[in-house]
């Protein structure tokens, strides 16, 4: 049959388009970032830009590998492939290597590699697998209950590592349960409790409750007789209440020393630029000092002078930003977002259940990762460590996310031997 | 199976949307609204090193070397590039206490964190040395080449002044200097600040975070070379300024020396002075402080800035402004028998032979007589009232350049005072004054003063006979002359020049056979005026003033005493043997050199 002839011809070449345009773009500004005049070769391997070669060509081999294995492997081993990836993750923390107080790595020889990144597939193949079961509906309690399992155990054991940055990764997968039936309230819950959080941290809690109070009042004004509503607007009003109140304690008890200078330094609250506030302030400076056109590829005094840390990993959008100006950074983000838009359509068109919510995993997941990078490089984020998708520097990233993108490119090619 | 959810799909695709809007004004505004970051950037990378130009040397008006500039080291700091550094050992290569360093880092931060500022003012040749060796290891530190004044002889502290440190008054409203340059404070370093310092060059170099020296900006595109100050050739004689000081040590008061056919100043000594390479260097603060507690205000300059009544020495002004105003001619004679007497009021007058023609008037410093002149001006009814006399009077004082500053080069001279008529209006009521209430002008006391500077100028006017080139300090700038036009420019006084004649011969009678004759010598023709100043800080004020020779002068010389006595004691003599070293270059009178040199007029009060 036609269909069957060629796997490459069935695939979506729009997104190995642009999954092999980031990739070639990602990699010219690590060169561009760690470039020095010593070292000139693209290819030096002894560089980070010839290194990042290296991930660049086994990845793609593991894309190809991964088309020609039957879609169905994944969809069948979904579990095992999950236990696998929490058992490793459970491993980490008992063998793993130690770096700068977190255990995230496995050492083996010269290879590095970290589960966390095998944790975030294997979790989307098993929600994928699960909810796509026959007879399983969101809005029952149980499966709300084995969703959270599924979602919440790779978490909770990330963020033992201590890794909260890609332990936040995991909200993503609402996206996922909300496009699956789950209710939209979480989001407006969510939404509310970030902008109560912000306004406590920055507005004095008189004013804050003041606010929340005259905004309540105005909707009693409507609902006057309904005592139904009137019950649960005062209980929301009193939940908020205690929410802003306990703030004060999330903030100073719970979050880490740095985690707290980092969400000062968003809020403008630390000015700090030597110290806590200098990754920021310095990325900011790269970013905005590229003006519309940018100052040119291997021209930025910024990216050239190493006045941002970690620049080739967690801040290449600096060098971007730098030496392309707004032209190159927002040509960057429109390919983004044009990928996500993709993959999300692609999901859409699956007749396969398993298959549409994988895609949205795969979209929820590589969106959360881009939104809190950039977000993070131009300030309006904290500073979360995790990397930009297929730019950042690093084998592990670039791997994972590799795997990530083309098992569902694989099970969209395979989409019409599904009857 | 029937996809209930699906719209949802539009509600993902309208995040995404939104993200990506977001991300793209975020962009928007920090990189192509909002210059600050442009800015900072440049900042980061950009170093900004100075190209200090060598300070001019100033000469005398034969070519001596008066000011030179000595290298000197400071240790600049730039806060914000310090890392990492051993402060044990940054202390104890400049040999400070960390105590201190901490003080004086905090209040450097204060002021700047990005600019560079002063951390250690003129560290020695040696510790620079090894310092400079050193500097790689503290970041945010580098040295910086300055110069001093340096002053071979010291002489004439007061017109060559000195230069300090800008201060941040200085800094906010010119923005050539930056903290730690030095700018002219006080004379001639002052009013020719401009020339003298010359243009500061920049070298633009590329850094990288840790500070290291990448290269130079665009090849040194932007790059500018400093520009070396130019020299001065003002007009002083070192050698007669030094002498002057010389016999004014131990007085207070000064000399004023004026070459009459060019306004050119050849000395100007004020008494007591200081050494300039006291104001100098490390030990700068400390000595001015001395300098400025000290009783008799040795950093005031009594040459330009102290205001006397003139006393007698003004009696050949009012000789010929008694003439132009047609009240006197040379044969108008008064008497005089011991004084003044009008009313109430007596002007005494010492013992001279009666009646005086107007010369002898001159030669013997009658009172009587031009206390006669003043009433003929102010009660002819030529000029109707009073009031209208003193005015015409007034306008012709004022024309010999008194009562106002000369706005020369001269930096903060007095003005003086020859009172208004509405002074006295105000003072006395109006038409309720006389020529008898304000008659100590007609002898250079009431409310007349001036400054030495103008009192030698008004022996210039006299010796030209009737103009003046405005007195000025500066001779000739670099190689070529450049002198500002003007001082080129004659001033004329309102008095006919045919007026003159008759006073210059009562004033060289005065040298002759008057009261200045102790200062008469056979091979010069010096004309002179004692005066005599009465004042309210104590004994009379020795004054007198000078030129010589008679024909073709060449220096019309001012001497005030202050509280010495009469003017032929001590002012005569010193204005004559100025007079002498300036003409002969050697003074030959050594028994009235002697005199006033051992002489010592202070401890006396």
């Amino acid at each position: 049959m036609k269909k069957q002839k060629s796997i490459f011809l069935n695939i979506d070449w729009t997104i190995v388009l642009l999954y092999i345009l980031l990739v070639f773009i990602g990699w010219l500004n690590i060169y561009s970032a760690v470039y020095n005049e010593n070292h000139k070769n693209m290819l030096d391997i002894t560089q980070n830009y010839g290194k990042q070669l290296i991930w660049i060509a086994t990845s793609v081999i593991l894309a190809i590998f991964l088309l020609l294995i039957d879609s169905k492997f994944f969809s069948i081993f979904s579990y095992i492939i999950y236990g696998i990836g929490i058992l490793l993750l459970i491993a980490v923390l008992f063998i793993g290597k130690e770096v700068s107080g977190a255990r995230s790595w496995f050492q083996i020889g010269g290879l590095a590699f970290q589960p966390s990144e095998f944790a975030k597939f294997a979790t989307i193949l098993a929600i994928a697998k699960y909810l796509s079961s026959h007879n399983i509906k969101i809005k029952y309690l149980k499966t709300k209950i084995i969703t959270a399992a599924i979602i919440g155990i790779p978490a909770i054991l990330i963020f033992l590592q201590p890794d909260a940055g890609s332990a936040i990764i995991y909200l993503s997968f609402l996206f996922v349960l909300y496009r699956e039936g789950m209710s939209g309230n979480i989001f407006i819950v969510l939404l509310i409790a970030l902008i109560l959080f912000s306004s406590a941290l920055l507005f004095n809690k008189f004013i804050v409750i003041g606010v929340l109070a005259v905004i309540v009042l105005f909707f009693l004004f409507f609902i006057r007789k309904k005592r139904k509503e009137i019950i649960i607007l005062s209980t929301i009003f009193l939940l908020c209440v205690g929410f802003v109140y306990s703030v004060d304690y999330i903030f100073e008890n719970v979050l880490e020393k740095h985690q707290k200078d980092r969400i000062n330094v968003l809020y403008g609250k630390t000015k700090d630029i030597k110290g806590v506030g200098y990754n920021v302030n310095q990325s900011k400076i790269a970013i905005g000092s590229g003006g519309f056109s940018g100052k040119g590829f291997l021209q930025g005094t910024q990216t050239k002078y190493n006045f941002v840390p970690e620049q080739s990993t967690d801040f290449i959008f600096c060098t971007i930003g730098e030496e392309w100006g707004f032209i190159g950074s927002s040509v960057v983000i429109i390919l983004f977002i044009g990928l996500f838009t993709r993959i999300i359509f692609i999901a859409e068109r699956q007749r396969y259940r398993f298959s549409r919510i994988y895609g949205y995993g795969t979209a929820a997941i590589l969106f959360f990762h881009f939104i809190i990078n950039i977000g993070m490089t131009l300030g309006i984020a904290p500073v979360i460590g995790i990397p930009l998708p297929f730019f950042s520097y690093g084998g592990s990233s670039l791997w994972s996310f590799t795997i990530l993108l083309f098992i569902f490119v694989k099970q969209d090619a395979d989409r019409l031997k599904i009857l | 199976m029937k996809n209930t959810y699906s719209h949802r799909k539009y509600v993902i695709y309208i995040i995404l949307g939104i993200t990506g809007a977001v991300f793209i004004f975020r962009l928007l505004y920090i990189q192509v609204i909002n210059d600050k970051y442009k800015l900072s950037a440049s900042n980061n990378v950009l170093r900004y090193v100075t190209d200090y130009p060598a300070r001019g040397l100033i000469y005398d008006r034969n070519g001596k070397l008066l000011v030179y500039n000595e290298a000197t080291y400071d240790l600049m700091v730039i806060p914000r590039n310090i890392k990492n550094i051993d402060t044990t050992e940054l202390c104890n290569l400049i040999d400070i206490s960390k105590e201190i360093f901490i003080k004086k880092i905090k209040k450097i931060c204060k002021y700047s964190m990005y600019k560079p500022s002063v951390f250690e003012k003129q560290i020695s040749k040696e510790s620079s040395g090894y310092l400079q060796e050193k500097l790689y290891k503290f970041y945010g530190f580098y040295v910086q080449t300055r110069a001093l004044r340096k002053y071979p002889l010291p002489v004439a502290a007061h017109t060559l002044g000195y230069i300090s440190e800008v201060n941040q008054n200085i800094i906010e409203k010119d923005k050539y200097y930056k903290s730690g340059d030095y700018i002219g404070k006080s004379g001639i370093e002052k009013t020719y600040e401009k020339i003298l310092r010359g243009q500061k060059g920049v070298k633009i170099k590329l850094v990288d975070v840790f500070n290291r020296e990448k290269g130079s900006f665009q090849d040194g595109k932007y790059d500018t070379a400093s520009i070396a100050g130019k020299n001065l050739y003002i007009s002083i004689d070192a050698e007669l300024q030094a002498y002057g000081e010389l016999l004014m040590k131990n007085k207070k008061g000064s000399i004023v020396a004026i070459e009459p056919s060019t306004g050119e100043i050849l000395a100007l000594v004020s008494s007591p002075s200081y050494n300039p390479n006291l104001l100098v260097g490390r030990i700068r603060s400390k000595n001015y402080e001395n300098l400025a507690h000290d009783k008799l205000k040795p950093l005031f300059n009594r040459a330009l800035m102290a205001q006397y009544p003139p006393g007698s020495t003004f009696k050949p002004v009012e000789a010929l402004v008694g003439q132009q105003m047609g009240v006197l001619s040379p044969e108008t004679k008064y008497e005089c028998h011991g004084g003044f007497h009008a009313g109430s009021i007596t002007v005494h007058c010492h013992n001279h032979r009666s009646p005086l023609d107007l010369k002898e008037a001159i030669q013997y410093s009658c009172n009587t007589y031009f206390c006669k002149v003043f009433k003929a001006i102010i009660n002819n009814s030529n000029f109707k009232t009073t009031q209208n006399a003193f005015n015409i009077w007034r306008k012709n004082i004022l024309s010999f350049g008194l009562g106002k500053k000369f706005n020369n080069d001269l930096a903060y001279e007095l003005s003086g005072n020859i009172p208004t008529a509405k002074y006295y209006d105000k003072y006395y009521g109006k038409n309720r004054w006389s020529y008898l209430t304000i008659i100590s002008l007609s002898i250079g006391q009431g409310e007349i003063e001036l400054t030495p500077l103008q009192l030698a100028n008004v022996s210039a006017i006299i010796a030209n006979r009737g103009y003046y080139y405005t007195p000025h300090i500066l001779k000739d700038i670099g190689n070529k002359y450049n002198i500002n036009k003007k001082y080129k420019e004659k001033h004329f006084t309102s008095i006919d020049t045919k007026y003159f004649d008759i006073v210059v011969e009562g004033m060289y009678l005065v040298v002759e056979a008057g009261t200045g004759r102790w200062i008469k010598m056979d091979s010069l023709s010096i004309c002179g005026k004692t005066g005599t100043a009465q004042n309210p800080h104590g004994k009379d004020h020795s004054v007198f003033m000078a030129f010589a020779p008679k024909d073709n002068p060449k220096i019309a010389v001012s001497v005030i005493v202050e509280n010495a006595g009469f003017g032929a004691t001590w002012a005569a003599p010193i204005a004559g043997l100025v007079i002498e070293k300036y003409i002969y270059r050697e003074v030959k009178r050594k028994n009235i050199e002697k005199r006033i040199m051992n002489c010592n007029l202070i401890s006396e009060n």
